[in-house]
């Protein structure tokens, strides 16, 4: 397994993990260069409270997008609470659900 | 363009308010007049004025004295000050402790983080309905800096009514409005269309594709008004000459069921008021009645779910036969 990416949304987003501009630029800058070179993403909630959907689409729904269903197994949801989880599965689900 | 404060204005006749105290002629021109005896206005209207004051020519912002008693309210929430109009006191100084978010303009992405950061505290809220507060300031504040190209940005108050204990909130923007965002990609023809499409989870002006863009997935509105539906809260949409209001639903009907089209729901509409040239959305939040953030979420998901199936299913082709 190549190695594994890290990412500690707390210290970029806060515990209101609201900003989409945020997520867009740590899609493209950490995620997608990871990805693409078929590592594994840990995305690591820890500490964050709350966070929207706008949110969550823009971290993640481009990459259901462009790979598929199947990038979801390169990429880990670590320590959510159940709102954070419950919104990230609202995203997962329409996103594979779209066209 | 004039407006005149009446002895009440709430979501629950903010249509009769709209339709008669609200002119939106000469829009360089503000005119200002209150009721001499009492003024108990929502924080949507305050918000509204607020906005009408940054497209108007400064020097032509009249305001005439305030004698209401009840005009402190209008100074604690910060309304001469954001007019910048004097007003000769009538009105009595008052203690400015208490539960409200005074006028506030924001511009960008930056000031919005902030302003979530500060927000709360000014509430004093527990925490289950302070978690539907941040989420639904976020997400209509977003909507205005991303969809609205007002330059003034997004204009918002919010007040706690002990009476009612509930937090009422407004957030106005001047700018292209609904029907215009929402026609970049689908075609409304009247504004109410417009509020509709825009209400319906998966419909966004960016794209006609479902799922939306990398940016947007047209959920917002729709999160929004099932955390107003699900708690028991007054809704409402203006934009154009369309104002939508999502009304309480029945307490005695306790299954609860989303529905994905908004004219499914227990709703008002008006669609012949004095043109809002932007959007307008306010909403009560009871600390009564405010679910689990959580529940509302699963009801969501499943809502969602089925919207994209009947979308799908609708544009399935036929087989022919011969």
């Amino acid at each position: 397994m190549a190695k594994t990416v890290t990412v500690k949304l707390l210290k970029i987003a806060g515990s209101f993990a609201e900003n989409k501009d945020l997520a867009r630029d740590l899609r493209r800058e950490k995620i997608t260069p990871a990805i693409s070179k078929n590592q594994e993403v840990i995305l690591d909630f820890g500490g964050v409270e709350a966070t929207t959907q706008s949110f969550v689409h823009a971290l993640i729904s481009e990459l259901i997008r462009v790979h598929g269903s199947d990038v979801l197994d390169l990429i880990i949801f670590k320590n959510c609470n159940e709102t954070v989880r419950k919104i990230i599965d609202i995203v997962v689900d329409y996103m594979q659900q779209s066209d | 363009m004039k407006i005149h404060l009446p002895n009440s204005a709430f979501i629950g006749n903010i249509d009769y308010f709209i339709a008669n105290y609200f002119d939106p002629s000469n829009p360089d021109r503000l005119e200002i007049s209150a009721n001499k005896k009492w003024v108990s206005i929502h924080p949507v209207v305050l918000s509204m004025i607020a906005a009408l004051s940054l497209i108007a020519d400064p020097k032509k912002v009249r305001c005439e004295p305030i004698e209401a008693k009840s005009g402190h309210y209008l100074d604690r929430m910060g309304l001469f000050n954001f007019l910048r109009v004097n007003q000769n006191s009538n009105i009595s100084e008052h203690e400015s402790a208490g539960r409200f978010i005074p006028l506030k303009q924001i511009k960008n992405s930056k000031e919005l983080t902030t302003f979530l950061t500060d927000m709360i505290p000014l509430l004093h809220l527990p925490q289950k309905p302070a978690e539907s507060i941040r989420y639904v300031v976020s997400e209509l504040v977003r909507n205005v800096l991303e969809h609205s190209e007002s330059r003034n940005g997004a204009i918002l108050c919010a007040q706690y009514f002990k009476k009612s204990n509930t937090i009422r909130i407004g957030i106005v923007d001047t700018g292209v409005g609904i029907k215009q965002t929402i026609n970049q990609s689908h075609r409304a023809t009247t504004d109410l269309e417009a509020i509709r499409l825009a209400l319906t989870p998966g419909i966004t002006g960016t794209t006609r594709r479902e799922g939306g863009t990398e940016q947007n997935a047209g959920a917002g509105l729709f999160f929004i008004k099932s955390i107003a539906y699900v708690n028991r809260n007054f809704f409402m949409l203006y934009s154009g000459n369309a104002l939508y209001k999502l009304l309480m639903r029945n307490p005695k009907n306790k299954r609860l069921v989303l529905h994905a089209d908004p004219f499914r729901d227990r709703y008002s509409i008006k669609d012949n008021l004095p043109k809002w040239q932007g959007t307008v959305v306010g909403m009560d939040i009871s600390l009564d009645a405010t679910s689990e953030f959580r529940s509302l979420l699963n009801l969501i998901g499943e809502t969602y779910h089925e919207a994209i199936k009947e979308r799908r299913k609708a544009r399935y082709k036929k087989a022919r036969f011969v």
